[in-house]
């Protein structure tokens, strides 16, 4: 070979080592699309769920949940309840470090829970009401001290009462850590377009950083749904949340997307004004408890679901859906029964009752609204519909002026969070007005018995009374859905509808 | 001059204060407690109560005027509760964004417009009139977030030409910004492009059948100099007028456009602020719009004045 050969051979190793090396290293970015653009982003503070969707990626939490809605660690490695389950002992992950650098302690710990529990705003604040103090044992453990036993306190440490900020920068930043938030999960915060993008980078020194497989993850708020959807099909979008359950069947064919579902923690039902105001003793629907279990037995959940949601959703009677744990079996979903409803509207004297069905905007809500209104027509029932934009239409129910309201719960991964503020007296979330000495007996006890076959018991016996009373006729538990690019692997589908980017990569 | 000047400022105040308290008055209107929608899902009574007093909202209305006015006073428009941002960042943030598809499509109107018009005119009875008058009235007749979206499955889904939604600011990639505002510019420029187009058309049609441009024709001019050079000219200037006058439309329109592509400009920013309730966002926004709407009609009156002389400044 001669010199000039070899110079060439040599320059051309370099070059394909340069740009394999380069091509190698490339930096590998997540393009995920939201539904709608967060809120905050300061765990405390924060306060929608597309907020803890971007969550998932930059804050750790004490806990998480898993596909079976168990409790598993996070930055939490093990717990213990004190004997009287007063209070609750945490092992902490070592060596987890923030994004700045500060090492994540039982102090850091202590300082997050407690500034959750005493900013000025915070939305935590009730979510950990009964945690009075919380002592520092040891640089990795600590002991949150309860006034009572709290059930749903480990299920609240594994969403945003249990992330943990770095005490260094929210001290810098006081009430504006939000627009540059540190806390301690695999991705760390870039920057915010208002309205446009969020972009986090890979956070190299994350505890786990062997299940992360991308440099960048962006975050791109896109509100329609057929647009959405479009980003995705021209590539410009490798995954995308919420995916219209209209466009299911179109994605099927097409072999370059994949679609991810589970059913959700949550539920849609259609609440009705039993006490809230003098508008429910002047409602049959309202006033007797016959009236509402005719206009349950005329409904037909299956149908509900085919119509409304495209059959992208499990029908359902209670808070929870029949595969929950704690859904109580014996209040089973009740079959369809227009002669029975027919019987009962006649022996409560009303064969024809009229009630308004006052309903959000949203087309799921819309559909919900118009097939119950079909159905109910045909055991009697003359139900108007009132289309209300969503704020106003809360703000209708929060004064108690409708009959029925068609409405949605995102749901909490303990069934404490979707029964207790709505079935307790005077709870925020109790639009229904529904208040039984009896009802908030068994609720209380639900929260303070930590053996899940005792809690069991209890939910059977609240439903027992509460599906009876009907403040919320439950009728089906949406199916979360994504989609996504064929070649992104490691898609897991988690009932709280977030998205985990531990473990997504191209394939 | 100066009187002048003085005299029409001396107007704007009392119609900026008069503005400002029909902004804020109306925005009372919403129904729902902004707090409680501010609250979240939760609608933790603690942060209800917080918000409560943070946003002034159990004082009586005049007194929460007070509060607002006064930060306006002092240039704080206040901060958006949900992005905790300063409502004037917001603004500043996000007007160059409008601006500039406002700006793109008012070029695509006139591009498309202006030649229909005079092509329509010139032909006038011709398959070529009928078919720009077929295309003009599809133009006006068409919704923006209809034709938004099959502009979208057909050049991003199907073709793969042009990103679907989004924004590249022009500092960070200027291809990239031309290629993601092409088809809002053109969703928003071509019901623009229609009235043009009919304006043009019949605005032509008068000049070409008035008797200077006979003579021109009598003087043998080829057809071509006569309708560019001596009719379009003075056919153009009600059309540029209807075009100065259309840049209203234009960001009224960007509204529903700037939601069907994702792009994060003004129209965004107070729809999501009215669904949010974010009211710092909708009065900042409101009062900013107006005052700017204000102060350039004060720019064009003095215009008029500097370059018609027959205006007396009266």
């Amino acid at each position: 070979m001669s010199v000039r050969n070899r110079w060439a051979s040599t320059l051309a190793a370099a070059f394909a080592a340069t740009v394999l090396g380069f091509s190698g290293a490339q930096a590998q970015t997540l393009r995920i699309g939201l539904a709608e653009d967060p809120d905050v982003l300061d765990p405390t503070l924060a306060r929608t769920f597309v907020g803890r969707v971007v969550f998932a990626a930059l804050c750790d939490k004490l806990f998480d949940i898993d596909e079976k809605l168990a409790i598993v660690p996070q930055l939490a490695t093990a717990y213990e309840w004190s004997a009287d389950n007063k209070a609750l002992t945490l092992k902490l992950r070592p060596g987890v470090t923030f994004h700045d650098g500060e090492k994540l302690d039982a102090a850091a710990v202590k300082y997050s829970l407690e500034r959750h529990k005493t900013m000025a705003g915070s939305n935590r604040r009730g979510e950990l009401a009964p945690v009075t103090t919380v002592d520092v044992i040891d640089p990795l453990t600590v002991r949150l001290n309860l006034n009572a036993p709290f059930a749903p306190l480990l299920a609240q440490l594994a969403d945003r009462a249990g992330m943990i900020v770095s005490p260094k920068a929210a001290q810098a930043e006081g009430d504006k850590f939000g627009a540059r938030p540190v806390c301690a999960g695999p991705f760390r915060f870039v920057e915010r377009v208002a309205q446009d993008r969020i972009v986090v980078e890979r956070f190299p020194n994350y505890w786990d950083k062997a299940s992360i497989h991308f440099d960048r993850v962006v975050y791109l708020p896109i509100v329609d749904s057929t647009v959405r959807l479009a980003n995705l099909r021209a590539g410009q979008l490798d995954l995308i949340e919420r995916l219209a359950a209209s466009d299911v069947p179109q994605l099927k064919s097409d072999n370059r997307f994949r679609i991810a579902k589970i059913t959700e923690i949550g539920y849609q039902g259609i609440t009705i004004n039993v006490g809230k105001s003098d508008l429910a003793q002047k409602n049959p629907l309202g006033k007797d408890p016959r009236v509402r279990e005719a206009f349950e037995l005329a409904l037909d959940r299956e149908g509900i679901v085919q119509v409304a949601m495209d059959g992208e959703a499990d029908v359902g009677n209670q808070w929870v859906a029949p595969t929950n744990a704690y859904y109580a079996k014996n209040m089973p979903v009740p079959k369809r029964d227009v002669a029975r409803a027919k019987a009962l509207l006649q022996e409560a004297g009303v064969p024809n009752p009229t009630f308004t069905l006052m309903t959000p905007t949203t087309s799921d809500a819309q559909k919900i609204a118009q097939v119950v209104q079909a159905m109910a027509k045909e055991a009697g029932f003359d139900v108007k519909l009132q289309s209300t934009e969503f704020a106003t239409s809360l703000d209708l129910a929060d004064k108690g002026q409708f009959d029925a309201y068609v409405l949605a719960w995102s749901g909490r991964a303990d069934p404490d969070g979707n029964i207790f503020s709505f079935d307790a007296c005077k709870q925020p979330l109790n639009y229904a007005g529904y208040c039984k000495p009896d009802v908030d007996e068994i609720l209380t006890k639900s929260r303070t018995t930590l053996d899940p076959a005792q809690r069991q018991k209890l939910f059977d016996q609240l439903a027992a009374v509460a599906l009876k009373d009907r403040p919320v006729v439950y009728l089906f538990h949406r199916h979360w859905l994504w989609a996504h690019a064929a070649k992104l692997g490691g898609m897991r589908t988690v009932p709280d509808g977030l998205v985990r980017v531990q473990g997504l990569k191209f394939n | 001059m100066l009187t002048f000047l003085v005299r029409r400022i001396a107007i704007i105040v009392p119609t900026l204060v008069f503005v400002s308290m029909l902004i804020f008055g109306l925005q009372q209107l919403l129904p729902g407690d902004p707090a409680v929608i501010l609250a979240g899902e939760d609608r933790d009574p603690n942060v209800v109560a917080y918000l409560h007093e943070k946003l002034h909202l159990d004082e009586p209305l005049p007194v929460r005027y007070l509060y607002w006015i006064n930060g306006v006073l002092h240039g704080d428009l206040g901060e958006s509760l949900r992005m905790q941002k300063p409502v004037l960042d917001l603004i500043l943030e996000k007007l160059p964004v409008t601006l500039e598809l406002a700006c793109f499509a008012i070029v695509i109107a006139l591009a498309i417009g202006i030649p229909a018009g005079i092509v329509s005119a010139v032909k006038r009875g011709t398959a070529w009139d009928y078919g720009a008058n077929v295309v003009a009235l599809w133009g006006l007749s068409t919704p923006n977030f209809w034709l938004g979206i099959m502009l979208i499955l057909l050049f991003s889904v199907t073709l793969g030409w042009l990103p679907a939604s989004g924004f590249v600011s022009p500092r960070e990639d200027w291809r990239a910004n031309v290629a993601t505002l092409v088809m809002p510019a053109f969703v928003l420029g071509n019901a623009i492009a229609a009235v043009l187009m009919r304006h043009t058309r019949s605005a032509m049609l008068q000049v070409l059948s008035s008797d200077y441009v006979r003579t021109a024709r009598a003087k043998g001019l080829p057809e071509t100099r006569v309708v560019l050079r001596h009719a379009l000219r003075n056919a153009l200037i009600p059309v540029i007028t209807l075009g100065a006058l259309e840049l209203g439309t234009l960001l009224s329109g960007a509204v529903l456009t700037e939601q069907v592509f994702s792009i994060p400009g003004f129209g965004k920013l107070i729809v999501d602020a009215v669904f949010n309730r974010d009211y710092a966002v909708v009065q900042g926004v409101v009062l900013f719009t107006a005052t700017a709407y204000i102060l350039l009609n004060l720019v064009a009156d003095v215009l008029y004045v500097i370059v018609n002389p027959r205006i007396r400044f009266g």
